[in-house]
């Protein structure tokens, strides 16, 4: 019978993918200092896994290098090598190279060769320059060492002696002997002598010795084999026997040097006729640290791995399920049922359940954030040694949980702001003591939940933003007008614009706003918002707010002539029907209402999105306003009229039909119709467009 | 039909020699650590266990020990899976009672005719 591995290839790499990021967090958490046993163990035991795994699964390069690391480990744990900040910064590069090894074996690729040893080289003079080099295995195959030239081997005389225990062991004597006989032609011979009497016989005990004639000339090492098991819980001859017939005592010589290397046998090669061998007791457990079963890891939990599509295909099933709920809850309003009353109460039951199944769905794609943050300590200790700063990376929060795309599309962002905190945020060691700062610069990563949203912080003690410089660079790039009044929260803001600073430039400010245009669409695009507040010489802070969930929302349904829109809840500021008094109409097609002293421009929903469907009223004092708001930017949306508030499936439109501006996707709502689902940042694109048009016609 | 235990952190790995060992016509069920492995050895009666070495909550060898200690247990094949330079771990494993052990890398082939010849 012959296995495929390969099914079970995908595993090894998820397992080995973790072990990875085990051992890096591992070494990161060491103290040199003060090293505690079982977090080497436990990076030993990372290491180790991989190796078997590769190994089993046939990636050689993998194990061969994971060989190197784990020999390393090893010697680090069982105390011949002591650990120090360089060893440990060896064994962080390996980590990369592993890394990098797996996405060579993922595709079954081999990693070049000259590149491998560059890897290797590292590791390689750490063990070679150590005190305690390690001893080169060298049981090398010795089979034939007891084979003179002149006389031919026929076959092996062995004399078997179990030790009374060998069966509590799970050994069993005959299993051997059959074992024996499956290579050739054996004569058994029962030894009783060692019978006690009767009364003190113990049936659990093995008395009985068996001399063993095999008739076959096999290969010493396949005997050893075959008593490896049992080496150390019997006594065993072994002799071979030559044309000559008579054993050669001679050879005893050879065989005791060979035992001296070898580490395992106990077998003596002697006249069987004369050997009276003692038990032996040799089984001197090393020192070897004895693995306590304390091995606690805080994220120990059960789990089973899903494929995502699979989940995805159910979060879709539930969702529809959601839909068939609220179309047979609508259809419950119907007068003709409102009296019955099982029916009612099982359709609201039926309700509970829906909406518990799908938050328990939900549930499933959401991972703890640690999956993102636990690439950051590292990040932040390479690049404060690059940099020769002293910072420390406080994080909180890590076992909040967050949808997986959110995870996904999230680090790279993050990644971008704590570089930041880190190159310009935190000033230089010689800087913070001139500013009478603790010489340690601190940066805290943080998330937690807030209504519905997940919040992530990135702060820094660092210099902090410098509103004027800030303005006076927006202003130079032309990026505002020179009369343009800013308070310093706008003006932080700023960094957000694209185009503000360069790489170059960065430095020269206070640093920030490399790329920090690209932070805030990443953001935004997962729904999110971003804000910065910052106070002059003391820190900055960096809040980024995101849904819990990509897959549902809590939306505004609004009406529009026969058709009904939904408005994310998050984006709306407040609705409300105007005083034709507020009303405002600009030349051309703009119309503005005045809020509390500010002109707020509307956007006609019909117009914007060319819908057919017109309104069902015409002037704005009729129908009602919604006041909205993207990127600090707010306008009116015009609607006939205000449905409900509900949770809503979002449906990709792009899937199913093409992107829409102003349009982020669709639903279906109970009643089976569909609605889409309006985008307010793509509105206030198309709404500014529509200004501007005014501006240069007015 | 014999049961089997099959034990290992590593999910690829116990997977694999569960998946083989089924394709041979033994019973398998599988732990993940030494800890889950007595747990189900308490209140199942196997036939072999075959366990990792190197594993969290509770090691292999551990995991012998208390399998030994245990009447039912007695002389029940108890299997290490070590790797070729555990040459410490395969003694230590046979004073805590381990019956033997397979040495990784191993092919599924070499697991089977292992396993059938300790059972018979």
């Amino acid at each position: 019978m012959s296995v495929d591995v390969t099914r079970f290839h995908s595993v090894f790499f998820e397992e080995s993918d973790e072990a990875v990021t085990e051992i890096e967090s591992g070494l990161l958490n060491l103290d040199v200092t003060a090293v505690d046993s079982e977090a080497i163990n436990t990076i030993f035991r990372a290491a180790h896994s991989i190796k078997g795994g590769s190994a089993t699964f046939g990636f050689q390069q993998v194990a061969a290098y994971t060989h190197v690391m784990e020999n390393l480990l090893d010697d680090i744990r069982a105390g011949k090598r002591s650990i120090s900040q360089d060893i440990v910064d060896v064994l962080l590069g390996s980590v990369d190279a592993l890394r990098h090894l797996l996405t060579f074996a993922k595709k079954g690729e081999q990693m070049d060769v000259q590149v491998l040893q560059d890897y290797l080289h590292p590791l390689e003079l750490i063990m070679s320059g150590g005190s305690a080099a390690p001893s080169p295995e060298a049981p090398a195959d010795a089979s034939s060492a007891t084979q003179t030239d002149e006389d031919v081997l026929i076959g092996w005389r062995i004399v078997f002696t179990p030790h009374k225990e060998m069966m509590l062991r799970g050994n069993d004597p005959l299993r051997l002997i059959r074992e024996l006989g499956e290579h050739g032609p054996l004569e058994v011979i029962c030894d009783t002598a060692q019978m006690p009497e009767w009364e003190l016989y113990e049936p659990l005990n093995s008395y009985l010795g068996w001399t063993l004639n095999l008739k076959a000339p096999v290969e010493r090492a396949v005997i050893d084999d075959i008593f490896a098991w049992v080496e150390d819980e019997c006594d065993l001859a072994l002799v071979p026997i030559l044309e000559t017939s008579a054993p050669i005592l001679e050879t005893n010589s050879k065989v005791a040097e060979e035992k001296k290397d070898s580490p395992s046998p106990s077998q003596e090669v002697l006249e069987p006729a004369i050997s009276t061998p003692e038990p032996v007791q040799d089984i001197s457990p090393k020192k070897a640290p004895t693995a306590k079963s304390t091995a606690t890891s805080s994220t120990e939990s059960q789990s089973i791995r899903v494929d995502l599509g699979k989940v995805d295909a159910l979060i879709n099933m539930v969702g529809e399920l959601v839909i068939t709920q609220s179309m047979l809850n609508l259809l419950s309003e119907d007068e003709a049922l409102q009296g019955m009353e099982r029916l009612q109460q099982g359709l609201m039951q039926l309700h509970r359940q829906t909406r518990a199944l799908q938050e328990g769905v939900m549930q499933i794609r959401m991972l703890p954030i640690s999956f993102c943050f636990s690439r950051f300590p590292r990040m932040v200790r390479d690049l404060s040694r690059q940099l020769s700063k002293d910072i420390e990376l406080v994080m909180s929060g890590e076992s909040t949980e967050v949808d997986k795309t959110v995870i996904e599309k999230i680090t790279d962002p993050l990644v971008h702001l704590v570089r930041n905190s880190v190159d310009h945020g935190i000033e230089t060691v010689e800087e913070r003591v001139g500013n009478g700062k603790p010489e340690h610069g601190t940066v805290w990563l943080r998330a937690y939940h807030q209504v519905g949203n997940i919040v992530i912080e990135v702060e820094d003690d660092g210099k902090g933003l410098d509103p004027a410089k800030l303005l006076d660079k927006a202003k130079k790039k032309g990026l505002i007008s020179e009369e343009t009044i800013f308070n310093d929260q706008q003006a932080f803001e700023l960094i957000f614009l694209p185009g503000f600073s360069t790489k170059e430039q960065a430095s020269d400010l206070s640093g920030r706003g490399v790329g920090m245009d690209v932070v805030k669409r990443n953001v935004q695009s997962l729904g999110g918002s971003i804000h910065v507040d910052s106070t002059l010489g003391k820190g900055t802070r960096f809040v980024i707010r995101l849904p819990l969930t990509l897959a549902i929302m809590d939306g505004q349904l609004v009406n529009i002539g026969e058709e009904i829109y939904v408005i994310p809840l998050v984006s709306i500021i407040e609705s409300l029907q105007p005083y034709p008094e507020m009303v405002h109409k600009v030349t051309g097609t703009g119309e503005a209402i005045k809020l509390r002293g500010q002109y707020l421009p509307v956007l006609r929903l019909t117009e914007a999105l060319d819908a057919p469907a017109g309104h069902d009223v015409s002037a704005l004092e009729n129908g009602i306003v919604v006041i909205v708001e993207h990127d600090n930017r707010r306008f009116g949306l015009f609607v006939d009229d205000l449905s409900s508030q509900q949770q809503i499936v979002i449906k990709s439109l792009e899937d199913n039909y093409h992107s829409v501006q102003g349009v982020s996707g669709a639903t279906i709502l109970g009643d089976g119709r569909v609605a889409l689902i309006l985008d307010v940042g793509g509105l206030a694109m198309l709404q500014k467009e529509t200004e501007e048009t005014y501006a240069q016609v007015g | 039909m014999a049961k089997i235990l099959a034990v290992d952190d590593s999910a690829s790995m116990r997977q694999m020699v569960a998946f083989t060992l089924k394709g041979a016509g033994y019973q398998v069920d599988e732990a993940s650590n030494g800890q889950e492995a007595l747990g189900k050895a308490k209140s199942n009666k196997y036939d072999l266990v075959i366990t990792d070495v190197n594993m969290p909550v509770m090691d292999g060898i551990t995991l012998i020990k208390n399998l030994r200690a245990e009447a039912s247990y007695k002389f029940t094949p108890l299997l290490m899976l070590t790797t070729e330079s555990g040459a410490d771990k395969k003694s230590e494993g046979k004073a805590a009672g381990a019956t033997g052990w397979i040495v990784k890398p191993f092919n599924p082939d070499q697991l089977v005719s292992t396993i059938k010849k300790v059972l018979g």
